[in-house]
């Protein structure tokens, strides 16, 4: 259908008009040579901003290239697979670290992105039906979303502070449920910590995809549903849930992308070395690259971490888009 | 604001009147929620109006003493100012140059068949889920490398930033343009081509005014994601070009923090992008409708 549309918009030279044969030899030119001029300056972009340091990158990994050989990588000696052998040696410290790291960000990207999609979910469903205030509450609840990172995770560090914090303010000292004011950017709560910020900042986008999605299921449903005498429960079980699934697959796959390549919040939150508890993935390549200058270690991770992602995001689309076929037929 | 909050979603579901149970559970629900959301926020407010000793001993939900202090001291305490302008420039400068560009390789994608077009939107597509990290080393070195071999700056300054920042807000804006471009009729242009526009005349005279919302989502998307960039700015920037992402820790000395600076500064920072946000939600959310919902 396209093809046939795209041809019959470029070869636009109108009937009887003269020098007809010149015109549409210019118009063939064109039409093989203008996408690729459209394309041109992103082609060029994508080449500089994404290719090359791909390249590089993938080049650097294996090469052994440590602060001395930063001002010129070129000339760092080629290390093999060693950068490669380090970071899966998982007895060894380096190895040991990342490992830990994966796991931590695997646990707190599922918790995290659970947590996003049933609040936003919930939310959307609850404020499908207007209601007095709705305007104003959906306004508000987008307010953490266009928060730029840093100040929001930024106030959320000033609530977490150990001596003059909110939380322990009132976990401590007006609810009584700890013992002692607790330290939130520290040992294992760094963890709660995080997951509280990652799903306070997360949530409103499930929010606003789910609210969107909700409005492409046709009113007629609910309305012979209501006819058959099903309650508002059963209509949110039987037809909105149901309906929202292919929204939830596109929906799922971005925030699991977005959390688990999250850098901002972590770095915010914890600064340039995040506890054992938080240590995210980002954070642990940046620490590896910049703190410790061994880029060729951090850039093999990196690597690693890539086709992690493209694994992860090949199966999930097998997975739901065969859920899709069958769901079809 | 009020309206043009409710428009896109006026819609009422069911003709029948929702149950009790269902009222208490989106009562209590909604409740919860508006707290959760809201404390932050509270926080950022109240704390940016104490004075100095307020934030530095217990929490106190009230100030002791209203004081607009701190909005006087921000600007002098750091170069917020100046912060602000690298800030203004770079997220602006890579908002117009990934959309502009994005405009005409949509148009290309969503109108034309050409070869090699599958490969060029997968690896628009691909490079959207690839970690930051994995840009930001090679791109170091390679501003590192440029710079020694032929003396252009471009680690520290803006323009390099602004080049690191098309690495997110470029393939994002193709992608998005993509799918807006797409809901925009074929027979429109089709009939500018027709009545003698040219290609870029049906794409300018046609297809962008019809793409306006989304354009706008797209680039207020943009500066948005670039505003809010920590990574790249904390590598990438020096003294003289450094952005409120990184300029904001200058509130913390060895000594003293500032909280309640941090506060009145971070509120300064978000206002603009906020209230930009809200005032456009409308078309942010079809846009992202377009993009996602499909």
């Amino acid at each position: 259908m396209t093809t046939a549309m795209a041809e019959s918009a470029v070869g636009g030279s109108p009937p009887g008009a003269p020098a007809r044969d010149t015109r549409r030899r210019t118009g063939r030119i064109r039409r093989i040579g203008l996408p690729y001029l459209l394309l041109l300056p992103a082609l060029l972009l994508e080449l500089l901003v994404h290719l090359v340091p791909m390249a590089t990158g993938i080049v650097m990994s294996f090469k052994e290239l440590t602060q001395f050989y930063i001002r010129d990588w070129g000339t760092a000696p080629w290390s093999g697979l060693d950068n490669y052998k380090v970071s899966v040696d998982f007895s060894a410290p380096v190895g040991q670290a990342l490992l830990h790291s994966f796991l931590v960000t695997v646990g707190f990207t599922l918790l995290s992105v659970g947590l996003c999609w049933l609040i936003g979910t919930a939310a959307a469903v609850f404020m499908q039906d207007t209601f007095r205030g709705r305007g104003l509450l959906r306004a508000l609840f987008l307010v953490p979303y266009a928060l730029p990172v840093y100040a929001a995770v930024i106030t959320w560090v000033f609530m977490f502070q150990h001596d003059n914090g909110l939380v322990n303010h009132v976990l401590h000292d007006q609810l009584g449920l700890t013992d002692k004011p607790s330290f939130w950017l520290l040992g294992d709560n760094s963890f709660v910590a995080l997951l509280t910020v990652s799903v306070w900042k997360g949530w409103p986008f499930a929010f606003l995809i789910v609210m969107a999605g909700l409005q492409n299921i046709p009113k007629e449903l609910y309305e012979a549903a209501a006819l058959d005498g099903a309650g508002m429960w059963q209509q949110i079980r039987r037809i909105t849930l149901p309906s929202l699934r292919p929204v939830n697959q596109v929906l799922i796959l971005v925030l699991f992308l977005w959390t688990f390549n999250d850098f901002n919040t972590p770095y915010v939150l914890f600064g340039k070395t995040a506890p054992e508890a938080a240590d995210l993935i980002s954070v642990h390549i940046y620490q590896a690259s910049f703190v410790t200058w061994n880029f060729g270690a951090g850039s093999a991770m990196s690597v690693l971490l890539l086709l992690f992602l493209l694994v992860v995001t090949g199966v999930y689309l097998v997975l739901t888009s065969r859920g899709r076929r069958t769901a079809d037929v | 604001m009020s309206r043009s909050v409710k428009s896109p979603f006026a819609m009422s579901r069911s003709p029948m009147a929702p149950p009790r149970s269902f009222l208490w559970s989106r009562r209590i629900f909604l409740t919860l929620l508006t707290g959760f959301v809201l404390v932050p926020v509270y926080v950022m407010v109240s704390s940016s109006l104490k004075p100095l000793a307020d934030v530095t001993g217990k929490f106190r939900w009230l100030p002791s003493g209203l004081t607009i202090r701190p909005y006087i001291d921000i600007w002098s305490t750091v170069p917020l100012a100046k912060y602000f302008v690298n800030s203004l420039i770079v997220a602006g400068a890579a908002t117009v140059c990934s959309v502009v560009i994005a405009v005409f390789a949509a148009y290309a994608v969503s109108r034309y068949h050409f070869r090699g077009k599958r490969v060029f939107t997968v690896t628009v597509l691909s490079t959207q889920m690839f970690p930051g990290i994995l840009f930001l080393l090679p791109l170091f070195l390679l501003y590192v490398n440029i710079g020694n071999a032929t003396g252009i700056a471009l680690f520290g300054s803006r323009g390099g930033l602004i080049l690191t920042y098309l690495t997110f807000s470029l393939p994002f804006s193709i992608w998005m343009l993509i799918g807006y471009f797409d809901s925009v009729p074929r027979d429109l242009d089709e009939a500018a081509l027709v009545d003698g526009c040219g290609p870029l005349g049906a794409l300018f005279r046609v297809v962008v005014p019809a793409a306006i919302p989304g354009i706008v989502a797209v680039a207020v998307y943009a500066f948005m994601t670039a505003w809010g960039e920590v990574l790249f700015a904390s590598v990438m920037t020096n003294d003289t070009t450094r952005t409120l992402a990184v300029g904001l820790q200058g509130y913390s000395t060895l000594t003293d923090v500032y909280w309640n600076q941090i506060m009145a500064a971070s509120l300064v920072v978000s206002v603009p992008v906020v209230a930009g946000f809200l005032l456009l939600q409308r078309y942010l959310v079809a846009g992202l409708t377009a993009g996602a919902v499909k």
